[in-house]
């Protein structure tokens, strides 16, 4: 339902002789069109709005860790069809080959200026970052591992919600990450939630809210129930910024709005302040 | 007596008989009960009922979402769909339970959490995550039992348990079968057959380890002998809270951390 939000539009200038045709980006949520290039070199953040678009994981972990830092968990966990649903495979198999992902999560861990931690970071490319079997599985381990090791878990999410194709089984994928998570919590271990763009769902329903700290990216979703399911209950139109990070940080539930150019620096300090120090140091 | 009903006519059956209710159920399997009120941070979620009382004399806690009977009823309990409120009394009502050493009994009975914006603005996503995770390390026995239907995280937030009981025509899902067709074909037309394969019976619940135990029903439903199906629920409970009860309390989380740690399907 998302997938619209993040469209690259090229538009035509009918230059008349001049067939230069520029690609642009608009915004989806300031709807101003910019050059794709100045988008990309941002890291997809749109020059006039600061709307903070999406990353890929292969991307947001580049931009996020130290150089060669990163070991994966579980790369080639892929999902079963727990409700046989069908065409459920071929559509995986389809995603495998445009994405280069197993799933919708990549786990592992890493370094942040030197500090150690385990990161997660979830990829809308893949159904929509829906959580099914291998979501809730990787994050499960990935926080087991953490909470073994007495590393903390940064985790960067971003959600449709539950996976349909996998039924009951999707929903219990909550239960199963926060029972992880307050493991973790419980042995001491620092979680920071970093929501990106959107953070919906059952995945705001669970892990994503659970963070010690809760960080946003600017003008970015985060909700429980869909605006269209909103509005369809309540028959009336929502305010444009309803949802938005700056509208769940008004009312309390995020701690602070991070831009993207800023993320790893502060994750650092608030990895250093928390006693994560450097490797054997 | 068991009755092989498909999906879509267990849904009637739950949605349009008039279905016993909690309220129906808490006078015939409870005595001494009282009802507590309210989350202590904002209101009191009518949606969501909390009482203390007895089952075989032995105290427990209650907590329930609450089925209207008739519209008016359905006001007052918005169709048993929570508010953050309710959850967070739910929350607050388990934790007392753990005080004083009661088992937590959890009725479930909703459509799903309520969507709205003052639902979204109080953080509803936040209620029902601080449940699941609170829930999962609760320090005395959790049993949920299914009443009607079973929706979605707004189920959730009452279903981190040690043993999860299915009424015998109830259903559980990740979403309504109508929500299920329009988010996946875009026609909500399509409810009836989306219900039969989104595995949603309490079969299918035991099958995928999500349920331990059916609770079987009157001939034709719930609805037809309210003391029976009450008796039948009275039964299960005098058997499992015991049962549990006398369990060391670090084998039974850790084998309520095990009980959702497995559910999932994927290959390595």
């Amino acid at each position: 339902m998302f997938e619209d939000f993040f469209k690259v539009v090229t538009k035509r200038f009918n230059g008349g002789d001049d067939d230069y045709k520029p690609p642009m980006f608009k915004c989806p949520r300031c709807q101003g069109l910019s050059p794709l290039s100045r988008y990309e070199e941002l890291h997809r953040v749109c020059p006039a709005c600061n709307y903070h678009g999406r990353l890929s994981a292969q991307e947001r972990i580049s931009i996020t860790i130290d150089k060669e830092s990163f070991r994966e968990f579980d790369s080639e966990m892929k999902s079963r069809n727990p409700i046989d649903f069908p065409e459920y495979e071929e559509k995986q198999e389809e995603l495998r080959e445009r994405t280069g992902l197993n799933d919708a999560v990549i786990t592992g861990t890493a370094t942040i200026k030197g500090s150690p931690c385990v990161i997660g970071v979830m990829d809308s490319r893949y159904m929509m970052a829906s959580m099914g079997s291998v979501v809730g599985e990787k994050i499960a381990r990935a926080f087991e591992y953490a909470a073994a090791n007495k590393l903390p878990v940064i985790m960067f999410t971003a959600s449709g919600g539950a996976r349909m194709q996998e039924g009951i089984v999707s929903l219990m994928q909550m239960a199963k990450t926060a029972g992880a998570v307050k493991l973790h919590s419980d042995q001491g271990g620092l979680y920071i939630t970093v929501l990106t763009d959107p953070t919906t769902g059952g995945v705001t329903a669970s892990f994503a809210s659970l963070g010690d700290i809760i960080i946003a990216e600017p003008k970015i979703l985060i909700g429980f129930a869909g605006r269209r399911v909103i509005e369809n209950t309540i028959k009336q139109r929502l305010p444009d910024d309803f949802q938005l990070a700056e509208f769940m940080y008004e009312k309390g539930f995020i701690d602070m709005i991070v831009e993207r150019r800023k993320m790893r620096s502060v994750l650092s300090h608030l990895l250093k302040l928390h006693g994560y120090n450097k490797k054997g140091v | 007596m068991s009755e092989n009903k498909t999906a879509w006519e267990r849904i009637q059956l739950v949605h349009n008989t008039g279905r016993p209710t909690i309220n129906d159920y808490l006078p015939l399997i409870f005595t001494d009960y009282y009802e507590m009120h309210g989350d202590r941070l904002y209101g009191d979620d009518k949606a969501v009922i909390g009482a203390v009382g007895r089952l075989d004399g032995r105290p427990v806690t209650i907590i329930a979402q609450v089925k209207g009977r008739d519209i008016n009823e359905n006001k007052v309990c918005n169709f048993a769909m929570p508010h953050p409120e309710g959850y967070r009394k739910a929350l607050r009502l388990a934790r007392q339970a753990e005080k004083f050493h009661r088992p937590l009994i959890c009725f479930i009975d909703t459509p799903g959490a309520f969507c709205g914006i003052a639902a979204e603005e109080r953080g509803m996503g936040e209620a029902i995550a601080k449940n699941i995770a609170e829930f999962m390390t609760l320090r005395t026995p959790i049993i949920s039992i299914v009443l009607g239907e079973a929706g979605s995280g707004g189920a959730l937030g009452l279903g981190v348990c040690d043993e999860l009981a299915m009424l015998e025509n109830a259903q559980y899902s990740v979403l309504s079968p109508r929500g299920f067709a329009s988010i996946l074909w875009k026609d909500a037309s399509r409810e009836r057959e989306a219900s039969e394969i989104m595995r949603i019976t309490a079969e299918d619940m035991v099958r995928l380890g999500v349920a331990e135990t059916i609770i079987e029903e009157p001939l034709g439903g719930a609805h037809n002998d309210l003391d029976k199906i009450s008796e039948n629920i009275k039964e299960y409970l005098s058997q499992v809270i015991p049962e549990k009860c006398q369990k060391d309390i670090d084998v039974l989380l850790k084998e309520r951390y095990t009980k959702f740690r497995k559910i999932g399907a994927f290959i390595e």
